[in-house]
């Protein structure tokens, strides 16, 4: 039996064998329905394109309380219906949307398996808690953050008000994760720590082979270092220690600002 | 239908499209008419239940169940007669804009035999203890928003609403759900037999305490914030369970962010005698939780399980997880419905065939190596009637060496695999009795050559022939060898 990796989550890269992957380049929802809406008793509507049958990994099917294909109705009239304006406008604001790097995780278009009403629901209310739980922050004592580095197997945390400037931050995530620079030299091909030459480390550590980004309160992945130290520690909610690769997206001025923090 | 049936008293229509003109031709045609439910339904107002309102004065039942209903205004409760008191069951809990609540409340209470009440979000919780005061005959109710500024006042009026309430048996609603007023529906805990929290964005502690109240609940649904002690507590004090549904708070979060694991359902599993039907969403599986559930609980007749990353591994072992699931359909020998996930190979479809001998319905996701897959599932399922597929390396050869069998199921959806165009032309050449229909918003599929995959695919048995109603993107594969594109 051949062991298979854990696939890394692509957005929308289906997995069909020699086939075309037509939604590789789409972010979208798919036919209405395509998403299968869940059949809760009360939980009500908002349903894009319940009118569809797609997958229906988690809603009720058979063991609905009625069954209308035993009746032989329905099948004919209306079960297929287009996109609703409103659907096609939510499928190009996603499509616009795409290009953002998400701190959740990539979507499969439609999967895990959970109707837009529960999506939308649930939406709404973390919109009202990122409210209160941001205020609480501000008044606590301190403010954790989980920090991510690429490649690196953990993540840690900073108190952000052990710091005052961008300079203090930077240099204690070098700290942090030096452990993991180091051991990426092991990947550029230097054989051992003695040859390590301490040009080349500091070449890694502040060199600019990694840039320091954060999320805001939006949802946004930001530069490190644009705006006052206080507004960045009111709306950073994690920091990511991005790979320069990664970030071809971003202008060469922030290149260079990165260069000048570290 | 208005000319043929004038006596019709009841419709039930699920995923089509309904508009305000059907609406007032029942309302205005049917005489008699008693029963509406429209589920997951679409293309209507509130101008079409006004019509309804206005005119059906003998309707018992109106349950508009997850549609999608144009919200104008809630001035269509209004709208039924002051003369009107048959309702008994009335479900608007998708509907988005508020409902005239005066209107909504005399009708509350001059309909005596009303025993289903599900409100949508937009009522609020301080106009609750009014409208249970004009319906404590109430069975079922849905609240809407669980909300309000913390008040001694409407928390005792609300708790005092809730205990007049003998006969409530079923609650849900609870969005936006404040733990300080939970306690409100404690004088009745112990009479409900059917509990769904899956709105209830509250922690694990009001959670247990909530449910360790409810001795005799029956069915929970609830997010994964129960966690896995809740899990254990639930096990501990509702010995009469039998269905539970636990949905995901972040399904879209890289890392877990409540403690929710195998074990809660393990718990479960071992403290409940009469669990029956499970949907479960977790991040991690084991193929011992999967073989202990299975022995646990062989009376099991739904197993629904999302394992939220696709093909995940057993975590301890990292192997497939197809001796857990194996061991489901082993034990399980009244198993009729299942969903899969996590990594699984072509030998978990080889238990389900050989096992599965009573399975009606199931769902495959990211799993499967090969053709024998599918082979082995639709050669062994005696009684499957409805299988979807989406992203397995399923292909030609599966289908079409099972072509017979399909006309024996209700109906095959695969998308995302890699069944060919040509090999759709030829299921629906040789098949006159199935409807198959490729779905492709990328063009014709004749565009492209007979060997390309199609996204989606959908095959039904029919004695009304092919569709002629179809959107573009949509088409039947028929007997012509030529394609009808509606």
């Amino acid at each position: 039996m051949e062991t298979t990796e854990k696939t890394p989550q692509k957005t929308t890269t289906t997995t069909s064998s020699g086939g075309l992957n037509l939604k590789a380049t789409e972010l979208r929802l798919g036919l209405p329905g395509s998403e299968s809406p869940e059949r809760d008793e009360d939980g009500g509507g908002g349903v894009k394109g319940g009118a569809i049958r797609g997958f229906c990994f988690s809603s009720d099917g058979i063991d609905g309380k009625w069954n209308l294909s035993e009746m032989g109705i329905g099948k004919d009239v209306g079960l297929f219906s287009p996109p609703t304006p409103r659907e096609r406008e939510q499928a190009s604001v996603i499509k616009q949307k795409k290009p953002q790097i998400s701190s959740a995780r990539e979507q499969v278009v439609g999967w895990p398996p959970i109707r837009s009403f529960r999506k939308n629901s649930m939406a709404t209310t973390q919109k009202n808690d990122d409210v209160d739980a941001s205020q609480a922050k501000s008044s606590s004592n301190c403010l954790y953050v989980k920090v991510s580095m690429d490649g690196a197997p953990f993540l840690r945390k900073v108190d952000l008000k052990n710091f005052a400037t961008y300079k203090d931050l930077s240099s204690a995530l070098h700290s942090m994760f030096a452990c993991f620079t180091i051991s990426q030299c092991g990947t550029h091909g230097v054989s051992n720590r003695d040859e390590l030459s301490e040009s080349k480390l500091m070449d890694l550590l502040h060199g600019s082979e990694y840039v320091l980004t954060y999320e805001d309160k939006d949802g946004d992945w930001m530069l490190v270092g644009d705006v006052p130290w206080e507004m960045f520690t009111n709306s950073c909610k994690r920091l990511r220690i991005m790979k320069s690769s990664e970030a071809i997206g971003l202008a060469p001025r922030a290149m260079e600002k990165c260069k000048s923090l570290n | 239908m208005a000319g043929a049936y004038p006596w019709l008293e009841e419709i039930r229509l699920k995923r089509m499209v309904v508009s305000d003109e059907s609406l007032e031709i029942i309302a205005k045609s049917f005489k008699n008419f008693k029963v509406l439910v429209l589920s997951s339904c679409e293309g209507f107002t509130t101008e079409g239940l006004a019509a309804i309102a206005a005119n059906c004065r003998n309707l018992r039942e109106l349950d508009l169940r997850e549609s999608e209903v144009e919200d104008l205004s809630g001035r269509w409760l209004s709208d039924f007669p002051d003369s009107y008191t048959s309702l008994e069951s009335l479900n608007i809990s998708c509907l988005g804009n508020e409902v005239n609540l005066l209107a909504l409340e005399r009708l509350v209470s001059r309909c005596p035999n009303l025993k289903t009440l599900r409100l949508n979000r937009a009522v609020p919780l301080d106009r609750l203890p009014n409208l249970l005061r004009g319906a404590p005959q109430l069975a079922e109710l849905g609240t809407g928003a669980y909300t309000s500024e913390m008040r001694p006042d409407v928390f005792s009026n609300l708790a005092e609403a809730f205990a007049g309430c003998k006969q409530l048996k079923t609650l849900s609603g609870f969005w936006d759900a404040l733990p300080s007023y939970l306690p409100a529906v404690y004088p009745i805990c112990s009479q409900l037999t059917s509990l769904n929290l899956s709105y209830a964005t509250v922690q694990s502690p009001d959670l247990i305490k909530l449910v360790s109240l409810c001795e005799k609940l029956q069915k929970l649904w609830v997010l994964d914030y129960i966690e896995d002690d809740g899990l254990e507590i639930l096990a501990a004090s509702c010995k009469d369970l039998r269905e539970l549904r636990v949905f995901p708070s972040d399904p879209f979060g890289l890392e877990p962010n409540v403690a929710l694991t195998e074990q809660g359902l393990v718990s479960v599993s071992e403290g409940c005698p009469k669990l029956q039907s499970v949907l479960y969403f977790c991040r991690q599986m084991s193929n011992a939780a999967l073989n202990t559930i299975a022995r646990n609980r062989p009376n099991m007749t739904r197993f629904r399980l999302c394992i939220i990353e696709p093909r995940s591994p057993d975590y301890l072992t990292l192997q497939p997880l197809d001796d857990g699931f194996g061991a489901i359909v082993e034990h399980c020998k009244d198993l009729r419905r299942l969903s899969l996930s996590g990594l699984l190979t072509d030998r978990v479809f080889e238990y389900i065939g050989t096992y599965g001998k009573k399975l009606e319905m199931l769902s495959v996701a990211f799993a499967g190596d090969s053709d024998l897959g599918l082979h082995h599932v639709l050669s062994g399922c005696d009684n499957l009637r409805k299988l979807e597929i989406r992203d397995c390396p399923f292909g030609d050869k599966a289908l079409l060496a099972n072509a017979a069998k399909l006309e024996t199921m209700r109906s095959l959806w695969m998308s995302s695999c890699s069944v060919s165009f040509g090999a759709c032309k030829v299921l629906g050449q040789k098949m006159p009795r199935l409807n198959v229909e490729v779905m492709d918003e990328s063009g014709p599929p004749d565009s492209r050559p007979e060997s390309s995959p199609v996204e989606k695919l959908y095959v039904y048995r029919t004695v009304a022939g092919p569709r002629l109603d179809m959107p573009g993107f949509v088409w039947t594969m028929d007997d012509d060898s030529a394609l009808r594109i509606s």
